[in-house]
């Protein structure tokens, strides 16, 4: 009560709330597939405390299915229904947007987690002998068991197993439903943490080479953590330029077309030091997600170190989500600075490109390989970010959609090839994989194909259209180095294709475990996504062409 | 009538498919398939030419349109023929001598085990020799040219398991392709100056073209004759085709293959017409060629490189008749039509004694086989009397109208080529006269050798074919001169103009008669009155160079080959050195600075925070100096 007497004199904190604050308007239909995914992971963890253990496997799996491809109906259904692109809007009070390049996204992100969650759920590849006729999949069932040892075959007995991933999984998922479609700053560095602290834990889980693994994750998370820092940092410093957080709020000041009427501000308001170190700043946290050079260090360590199931899913999955809330910051916050941050891009593009590139050639780890080489493609993706186009967004979305299947394909093989020690991942263990195995080996020159971009493949469609765009965007000269830099990336690909089809097999080489019908369909959807793609693009091309409007 | 015209190429073709894709089922009666559709083409053909002969002479040419093969806007290719009086001839010199040959092919290929196939090679000849004289336009006539090119491949190498067959197929193929540049090329011109390649909007616009076109036009049409006829420079490969199965060398020499260039040069006879110099260039090289071909016949001892010289002088002939303009061109296919029956019949004889003599070619290894041969005997003499031009018979006719077309010329041109084909019919008398005694008359040298032949005659299958032949060559020339009914057949499609011979028409029978009898003569005082050595005695200069085919190979080897040896050897070179080098070095380059960067990732996190915070901070900087800037 006394709140109200002093109301008049000193706003207190309280009257301000009870003035201001109305109940928010939530659009849940638009918002529908990020609440159907976050719903499952939280229905996930209530399983997980109630469900007995011997259930929880299956549970999980169905739920996680269940939750991904409903989320991904309300998406479909959205597009049809016109959200993607005459009914585009802001929801969520400014925070999230619904238009044609999320939704593209949101689709995409989705699919890629139900072909990770069919990979996630192998549970075969481990020889019966060791694991002693229980089930064991990539993660471990206890930080202290050893791999195939007793106590692990107790605890798998017991039931034991991490089936907590599949909700881990679900709130990356969610948060990077959010990623893209983050309409103001807050909103993104939100969505940032909920999708990268899952990614953290995941990482932890390897079954096998339990310390790379521990590794990977600490020095993901620091590394996370300090470009998590820079992001926040930046946000703040955009406020303070223009008093607001959201993103066309934004785009108007550097627009010049309003200004925050904030007394507190009025100092700072409009200030070009500000917006150009906070921009530069949130730029560097994306980039750093996207793993573009010289924010790219963690990814060589990570990609190796993490469950290779979990590989897979964070290159596939993050590189899509970090890659659509940059076109997004660019393409709806910073049109008005394409002057200023173009250049800064361009060598962003162009190292990135060259490091991934030139650095893979000497990689003897094929996850290290393929983790440079997910570098060198953010820099084939920033060619065409940098177009600034209607066509540089769409040939974008359609190269995150073709490039995600590929790697989603590539790392769902290396769980194949196996030997006493888990995953063979050395390539000289991969000599002569081709005459052993020439149906496995041959789909994986598929996708080393595709990310060489060989025409047929999907890799080349996406390529063709970046740098068509980016070419069109007057980077003539970006595009030159981004054929260069696929010319020696197309070296370490077609060497890993020698190695398997034109060596001699090792004689203590690693044997191809015979994967249940989980990885095969993951393995299968890769192909045939990377096949179709590259065979018959033009139906995808239109489709990424129609969504590549911002909603602003 | 006109929707026949298809099947005259469909017939031989469907033989080919089925012959080639059939399989082992086909192995006993196949052969027997490819004859009776080569017949069949025959037959409709004679059926056309009757059909042909009731319709006055302008309205004889008939077209058949099949279907649009490349319909690109103003690119209008066609599948279409067209069949007039020109195309007609062909079509019956082809499918009758190809029938006879057929038929001949089925008791000499008899042991053969891959006869099947050899028949369907014949039919693919025939059909794509047929498709070339048929096409409406140059684009179609140059898939039939092509047939042909691969065609003669298969037959030459057909007995691949030698290795001088399929030396010789790759030649043939190889210069063959030289003379198909020349088609292309001469089809480009012609779509960029004309806008088309069908005949008749080329021919009826020719004289609106730039002279200076139609002669490149018409040195590249040479060029493509020369290919397919063997003229010079690019005869090299037809001595060496011999390798083939003796039908083969007849179908090649008489009905197919060499008389393309032939028809090429007649057909386009409106474009060299408006093209003097280019037609200047194709007398040469017949005049030249005649003369080559026959020197070379004159050293051979094999009696099937002796015909070969012979074919490329007497296509000399033809193609100095044809460079002569309307005075040639009815001569020129005249003479065709008359070698086409003379020549096969001179090789299906001599592939009649090859048979009878274990398969040796050494006329030297011949003598007296008269008694044991009669019909191989009678039918190859006539066939020798007709090429020699022995008065009545084919040759005579044909050749005597060349020779006074040549001098009707005008000018020194028209006594220089006048002497050039005297001589040429004195040398063809020589070298045939020597082909026959050294064969029929004179001792039996072939008694005592180690592996003694017992000569005998061939099946019927072998000598009916001969039979047919030596009746057209002794009467078709006289048929043909009668009232001048060949002239007049193909005026409409050719023109004709008569020459004026500063010689009266008398006056050059006698002279072509008078050098005849003397190449016949020296012949004989060479070859019939004294007995033949055994083995060659070492000869003249001339001689030994006639018998390497008066030096062509070493020529082209020389002119042409080591040049390439060399340029190639100095692109290996080059790209060992240069390109490779230059590969290697950006290669190992970077694999350098992959090695050294790799470095950068040291796997301590203080470091990688260190690069992020550096990185940050050039972003920001960078940012900030952009708008400096």
């Amino acid at each position: 009560m006394s709140a109200v007497a002093t109301a008049g004199a000193v706003p207190s904190l309280w009257t301000l709330g009870a003035e201001e604050l109305q109940a928010p308007k939530i659009e849940y239909g638009q918002l529908s597939p990020t609440i159907i995914v976050l719903g499952a992971a939280v229905i996930g963890i209530v399983l997980e405390a109630f469900l007995p253990r011997k259930l929880r496997y299956g549970a999980q799996l169905v739920l996680s299915a269940l939750g991904l491809t409903s989320a991904f109906a309300a998406v479909l259904a959205l597009a049809l229904t016109g959200h993607g692109s005459s009914k585009a809007a802001v929801a969520g009070m400014g925070a999230i947007a619904v238009d044609g390049p999320a939704l593209f996204l949101q689709g995409t992100i989705l699919l890629v987690g139900l072909v990770s969650v069919f990979v996630f759920a192998e549970r075969r590849l481990e020889p019966r002998a060791h694991a002693a006729r229980s089930l064991v999949d990539s993660f471990a069932a206890q930080p202290a068991s050893v791999p195939g040892g007793e106590g692990e075959r107790e605890a798998t007995k017991a039931g034991w197993t991490t089936t907590e991933v599949y909700p881990l999984l679900l709130f990356a998922v969610g948060g990077m439903l959010i990623f893209p479609a983050a309409n103001d700053l807050l909103t993104l560095f939100i969505a940032l943490e909920v999708f990268s602290l899952p990614l953290y834990l995941l990482c932890a889980l390897a079954r096998r080479r339990r310390l790379l693994s521990q590794e990977a994750a600490v020095k993901y998370f620091l590394l996370g953590a300090f470009s998590s820092a820079f992001l926040l940092f930046g946000a703040a410093l955009l406020y303070g330029y223009a008093g607001t957080f959201g993103y066309s709020g934004i785009a108007r000041v550097v627009a010049n077309a309003d200004r925050a009427t904030s007394t507190v501000l009025a100092e700072t308001t409009g200030s070009d030091a500000l917006l150009l170190i906070g921009g530069a700043m949130v730029i560097m946290g994306l980039l750093f997600k996207v793993g573009a050079v010289p924010f790219h260090m963690w990814t060589p360590d990570v990609y190796q170190g993490a469950p290779t199931p979990v590989t897979g899913f964070m290159a596939a999955a993050t590189k899509v989500a970090a890659f659509g809330a940059l076109l997004r910051l660019l393409y709806v916050v910073l049109p008005g600075l394409r002057w200023d941050w173009r250049p800064v891009m361009w060598g962003v593009a162009i190292l990135t490109m060259l490091a991934g590139a030139v650095v893979a050639i000497t990689q003897t780890d094929i996850k290290r390989l393929l983790a440079y080489s997910s570098i060198a493609h953010a820099g084939f993706l920033l060619a065409g970010v940098i177009a600034t186009s209607r066509d540089g967004v769409s040939s974008v979305l359609f190269y995150l959609g073709a490039y995600s299947f590929v790697t989603l394909g590539a790392f769902a093989v290396v769980t194949l090839v196996r030997d006493a020690g888990g995953e063979a991942t050395h390539l000289s263990k991969w000599a002569g994989l081709g005459r052993r195995s020439p149906l496995l080996a041959g789909v994986f020159a598929i996708f080393l194909l595709a990310f060489a971009g060989i025409p047929l493949t999907s890799g080349f469609s996406g390529k063709f259209a970046v740098f068509k765009a980016a070419a069109e965007g007057g980077a003539g000269a970006l595009v030159v180095v981004g054929v260069i830099a696929s010319a020696i990336a197309a070296f370490f690909y077609i060497r890993v294709i020698v190695l398997m089809f034109f060596s001699e097999p090792r004689a203590d080489g690693p044997t191809v475990a015979v994967p249940s019908v989980w990885t095969t369909s993951a393995i299968t959807i890769g192909v045939l996504v990377t096949v179709v793609l590259g065979v018959a693009p033009q139906y995808f091309l239109d489709l990424a062409s129609q969504a590549g409007v911002f909603v602003r | 009538m006109e929707s026949l015209i298809g099947l005259l190429v469909g017939f031989p073709l469907l033989g080919a498919a089925v012959l080639l894709c059939g399989g082992k089922r086909l192995e006993k009666t196949g052969h027997w398939l490819g004859v009776v559709l080569a017949g069949a083409s025959f037959v409709l053909g004679a059926v056309l030419f009757f059909d042909m002969l009731g319709k006055s002479a302008d309205e004889r040419a008939l077209h058949q349109h099949l279907f649009s093969w490349v319909p690109v806007e103003s690119f209008q290719a066609d599948v279409a023929f067209q069949l007039d009086q020109l195309a007609m001839t062909f079509v019956l010199l082809i499918t009758g001598v190809g029938t006879l040959i057929h038929i001949y092919s089925v008791g000499y290929m008899e042991h053969d085990e891959r006869r099947r196939r050899f028949f369907g090679y014949l039919n693919l000849f025939l059909a794509a020799m047929l498709l070339l004289v048929l096409a409406d336009n140059y684009l179609l006539l140059y898939v039939g040219w092509e047939g042909v090119g691969l065609a003669s491949y298969l037959l030459i190498g057909f007995w691949q398991h030698k290795p001088s067959a399929a030396v010789a197929a790759k030649k043939a193929f190889l210069v063959n392709r030289v003379g198909d540049a020349g088609l292309a090329i001469a089809i480009f011109l012609m779509f960029t100056t004309f806008g088309s390649f069908a005949f008749a909007p080329v021919l009826s616009n020719a004289t609106e073209a730039g002279e200076g076109k139609l002669t490149a036009i018409g040195l590249m049409l040479l060029l493509a004759a020369c290919g397919k006829s063997a003229q010079v420079p690019l005869q090299s490969w037809l001595g060496d085709a011999m390798e083939g199965p003796t039908p083969v060398s007849a179908l090649i020499h008489a009905a197919t293959m060499v008389t393309a260039g032939v028809y090429l040069i007649t057909r386009s006879g409106a474009i060299f017409n408006a093209a003097p110099d280019a037609q200047t260039v194709v007398v040469v090289v017949g005049a030249v060629t005649l003369l080559y071909g026959a020197i070379v016949g004159c050293a051979k001892d094999d009696i099937k490189k002796a015909l070969a010289g012979s074919t490329m002088s007497q296509i000399g002939y033809m193609v100095l008749a044809a460079g002569l303009g309307p005075i040639g061109y009815a001569f020129a296919i005249m003479h065709l039509v008359t070698h086409g029956f003379f020549k096969a019949g001179l090789f299906l004889g001599a592939g009649s004694v090859m048979h009878g003599m274990n398969d040796e070619v050494d006329m030297r290894r011949y003598g007296g086989l008269r008694k044991y041969m009669p019909v191989t005997f009678v039918t190859f003499g006539l066939g020798y009397l007709a090429i020699i031009g022995f008065p009545g018979l084919s040759g005579f006719f044909s050749k005597d109208q060349i020779i006074e077309a040549a001098f009707a010329k005008g000018g020194t041109q028209g006594w220089i080529l006048g002497a050039v084909t005297l001589l040429g019919a004195a040398i063809t008398a020589y070298y045939m006269t020597r082909v026959m005694l050294m064969t029929f008359f004179g001792e039996e040298r072939w008694r005592g050798q180690a592996n003694e032949p017992h000569p005998h005659e061939s099946p019927k299958s072998m000598t009916i074919p001969m039979i047919v032949l030596a009746f057209g060559s002794v009467f078709a020339g006289g048929l043909f001169k009668i009232g001048e009914s060949f002239v007049h057949w193909l005026e409409p499609v050719t023109q004709f103009e008569h020459g004026h011979s500063p010689l009266s028409a008398p006056v050059v029978t006698g002279a072509t008669v008078v050098t005849m009898l003397i190449g016949v003569g020296a012949a004989w005082l060479q070859y019939g009155r004294r007995p033949v050595p055994a083995e060659a005695p070492r000869g003249s200069l001339l001689t030994r160079a006639a018998r390497r085919d008066l030096l062509q190979d070493d020529l082209n080897h020389v002119a042409l080959v080591l040049p390439g040896e060399y340029l190639t050897r100095g692109l290996v070179y080059v790209d060992n050195k240069v390109v490779d080098g230059a590969v290697n070095g950006t290669a190992a380059a970077f694999g350098g600075l992959s090695g050294r960067t790799r470095r950068l990732q040291n796997g301590f996190v203080r470091s990688y925070a260190v690069s992020m915070f550096g990185g940050a901070a050039i972003l920001v900087a960078a940012t900030l100096l952009m708008r400096a800037v």
